[in-house]
């Protein structure tokens, strides 16, 4: 029995501390403060490079508190998971008493509370308060519900009321953070992302996905028929293009073209230009310069191919290519490797550095052999990621603006309009209005009902 | 002919002489001192809008053609305008006056600012990632927003003085309207950014996953912007807290303008980080 009741007071205890307003205003407070060490601490860096920058010390503070990967960290994360239970709990919470207040019978209008509020507008007009009822009836009716006339000594009181279930407005925004939070959730259990570099003419179906050596499959094939690079004038990039063909079972089934921030969307991929570079064509030429006689003789060649020296010196195949050579620390550049297998004596790896074309003089052999005229190939490097998650998302993103439009701009308010006679045949008119949830912007609404009540009093008269 | 530059250097002026009719009509209680001020505002803004339309025209002039807010100086000329257009509507909103003297001094100092020969007002091309309709709208709904929080934060400033005084209705505070006023003129101005940075930070995402193939990716400005976003949540929950009425709400506010500034200029300081504006 004892136990029971311990129980649920822990329970309850518990529901409490999930349902206030306190607990997510300190929870904001700290997702705010603790996501600045993030920005201060670079990101997913080298561990060497921490312990340069931070010393032995502080490395292993800063490593022990996840500081390193800290917005997957699991307190970080926790934090966020605490703030989504303080709102499921929350709006649960608070839902039935607002549900009370926008589905009552009827509602309760005080003419004192009208009275003590701060936004009035009054006017006189001819005409006797019998004779407006009507209209004055008409206009509330059309535009207030649960109107409600209630009779004085020398006039009535008009009373109606809108804009109720705009107290719905914070739980669609809280809606929408859960949802925003279930969207990020699902992009992170099944999104992935990978990268492909698909040189010009070239056809793959396979990339490698980011942040390992694992490849994956699409379920589809692309071609690039085409990249190609614009500048502006001085010289600064304007628009990278490739122009793609998307394959299936052998079939072309659409050709599109791809540039920098109109990504191709296919079967629930989405393909992004992300980088481009080039690559050797099949084709180029050396040249041998003889050191002596500084003679040049030049012969077109192709990769994996042998070739005879001039003067039957041997020959020698160009077997591979680096995009970026590293010479004892030197990046050479696009750089050909190849072998030369003299006449007599062991083969030997020559290293031929586009970019370069003197370098195989510090062979000191009898040729300098450099290569021309090569022939590249653009390859388009092209990002391609899964993201089952945006659609939730977005969708997210679009109830969220509804909801603040709904709980800023809209109100639940209540309007009272007193016709009282004053002297003989005229009648003195008070509009007054109230915002049970005390929203701002009371007086407006109340200038604004006025104004339209002169104007039908005045079109009364008329008539 | 006139180029935008040259125009926007006299907005500059102008928002100055604005400042100083809005302080003396603000000091001496003068309508026509105010009046002068709101006139001054008015050619300013105006001036401004038309220096934007007018760079933007230049841009196609030189052969690039994109709207002008690709880079700081762009961006400070439009958050001066913005701040014009924002504060005009408030005070024909609530016949409030007395904060003129800040909006034209901020939209003042963004300019001075811009001038400096190191920001640099030479129109340069958009580079491919930033070509899309989805900046133009982040940046639009962004600065709109900054200028409304800064807008609360010196409304903040003036509820701290004025609560904080012994005698608040006399002398030049006097001419302050009631801190219930001022209290409530900040939440209007606070849910209008809030709303504002909401659609930038929506946007921003959307953008960023057209462009990088993520909409989210804690790069430090993006992180900046939700800890600013986080901020001001904080301030509208702390309204309904008993008690945190007023002055921790202004302490909130001021907060939250730090961290406005901090996204804007502080995140370039930030190590291992290239960033655009
Ligand atoms: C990032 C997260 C959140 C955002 C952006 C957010 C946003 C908002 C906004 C804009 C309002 C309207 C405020 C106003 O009327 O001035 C609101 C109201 C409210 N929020 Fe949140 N909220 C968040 C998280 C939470 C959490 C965690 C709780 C949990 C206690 C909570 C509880 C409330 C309550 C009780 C209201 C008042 C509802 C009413 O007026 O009936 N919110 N929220």
């Amino acid at each position: 029995m004892n136990n029971n009741i311990q129980s649920v007071n822990l329970s309850d205890r518990i529901w409490n501390f999930f349902a206030s307003v306190k607990l997510s205003v300190i929870l904001l407070l700290t997702l705010a403060l603790t996501s600045v060490i993030g920005t201060l601490i670079p990101q997913h860096k080298q561990a060497s490079q921490y312990l340069q920058q931070y010393g032995e010390f502080w490395h292993g503070i800063f490593q022990t508190l996840k500081f390193y990967d800290m917005y997957g960290s699991w307190w970080f994360q926790l934090l966020l998971a605490l703030l989504m239970v303080n709102i499921v709990v929350c709006s649960i919470d608070r839902l039935s008493t607002t549900w009370k207040i926008i589905f009552p019978e009827k509602p309760v209008y005080r003419a004192d509370r009208f009275k003590k509020s701060a936004s009035h507008k009054s006017f006189q007009t001819g005409e006797t308060p019998e004779n407006l009822q009507k209209p004055l009836n008409d206009y509330m009716n059309a535009h207030f519900r649960h109107c409600r006339v209630e009779t004085m000594k020398n006039g009535y009181r008009i009373y109606g009321e809108k804009g109720r279930w705009t107290r719905l407005g914070a739980y669609i925004i809280h809606l929408s953070i859960l949802l925003l939070a279930l969207g990020v959730l699902i992009s992170s259990l099944f999104g992935y992302e990978g990268h492909m570099n698909l040189p010009v003419g070239d056809t793959a179906n396979t990339m490698k996905l980011r942040h390992s050596d694992a490849r994956v499959g699409l379920d589809f094939s692309l071609r690039c028929d085409d990249f190609s690079v614009q500048h502006y004038p001085s010289g600064m990039p304007k628009e990278y293009r490739s122009e793609l063909a998307i394959i299936e079972n052998d079939e072309v089934v659409e050709k599109r073209s791809l540039i920098v921030n109109s990504p191709i969307r296919y079967k629930g991929f989405n393909i992004f230009q992300s980088t481009y570079g080039r690559i050797p064509g099949e084709t180029f030429t050396l040249i041998f310069t003889d050191n002596t006689s500084g003679l040049q003789i030049s012969k077109k060649a192709s990769m994996g191919e042998e070739l005879a020296l001039p003067g039957g010196k041997g020959k020698i195949t160009v077997e591979d290519y680096s995009n970026n050579f590293n010479f004892r620390g030197h990046n050479l550049g696009p750089t050909y490797l190849s072998m030369l297998t003299p006449s007599s004596g062991n083969p030997r790896p020559l290293i031929l550095p586009v970019e370069h074309p003197n370098f195989d003089r510090m062979r000191q052999g009898e040729f300098t052999i450099n290569v021309d005229n090569v022939d590249y190939r653009y390859f388009t490097g092209l990002q391609i990621s899964r993201d089952p998650g945006i659609p939730v998302v977005y969708t997210s993103f679009v109830i969220m603006i509804f909801g603040f439009l709904i709980t800023f701009y809209m109100a639940h308010r209540q309007i009272c309009i007193e016709a009282r006679r004053s002297d003989g045949k005229s009648t003195s008119i008070t509009v007054s209005g109230i915002s049970p949830n005390r929203r701002p912007g009371v007086n407006i609404a109340v200038n604004r009902v006025a104004g339209k009540i002169e104007r039908i009093i005045q079109q009364h008269k008329n008539t | 002919m006139m180029d935008s530059t040259s125009i926007i250097s006299y907005v500059t002026f102008i928002f100055g002489i604005a400042a100083f009719f809005y302080a003396i009509g603000w000091i001496f209680k003068s309508k026509t001192a105010g009046r002068l001020g709101t006139a001054a505002m008015v050619i300013a803004t105006a001036g401004n809008a038309a220096g934007f339309v007018l760079r933007w025209v230049e841009t196609y002039q030189v052969g690039y053609g994109h709207i002008p807010l690709s880079n700081l100086y762009e961006s400070l000329a439009f958050f001066s305008m913005a701040m014009g257009v924002v504060y005009l509507f408030v005070e024909y909103r609530y016949k409030i006056r007395v904060i003129g003297m800040f909006a034209a001094l901020a939209a003042f100092l963004a300019l001075a600012y811009a001038s400096l020969p190191s920001i640099g007002s030479q129109i340069q091309p958009l580079m491919p990632a930033l070509q899309s309709n989805w900046l133009i709208v982040h940046v639009i709904s962004y600065f709109f927003g900054y200028a409304a929080l800064t807008l609360a934060f010196c409304v903040s400033i003036l509820f701290l003085i004025k609560n904080a005084s012994q005698n608040p209705d006399s002398g030049i505070l006097g001419h302050i309207p009631s801190v219930k006023v001022l209290d409530e003129l900040t939440y209007q101005l606070v849910i209008f950014g809030f709303l504002l940075i909401t659609l930038g930070l929506i946007t921003g995402a959307v953008w960023a996953e057209q462009a990088w193939g993520r909409y989210w990716g804690w790069d430090p400005k993006e992180t900046w912007s939700l800890i600013t976003w986080f901020i001001y949540a904080t301030l509208l929950h702390a309204r309904l807290m008993r008690g945190w009425e007023g002055k921790r709400l202004a302490y909130i506010s001021v907060l939250g303008f730090a961290a406005v500034l901090f996204t804007y200029f502080g995140v370039n300081l930030l190590p291992g980080l290239h960033s655009y504006l």
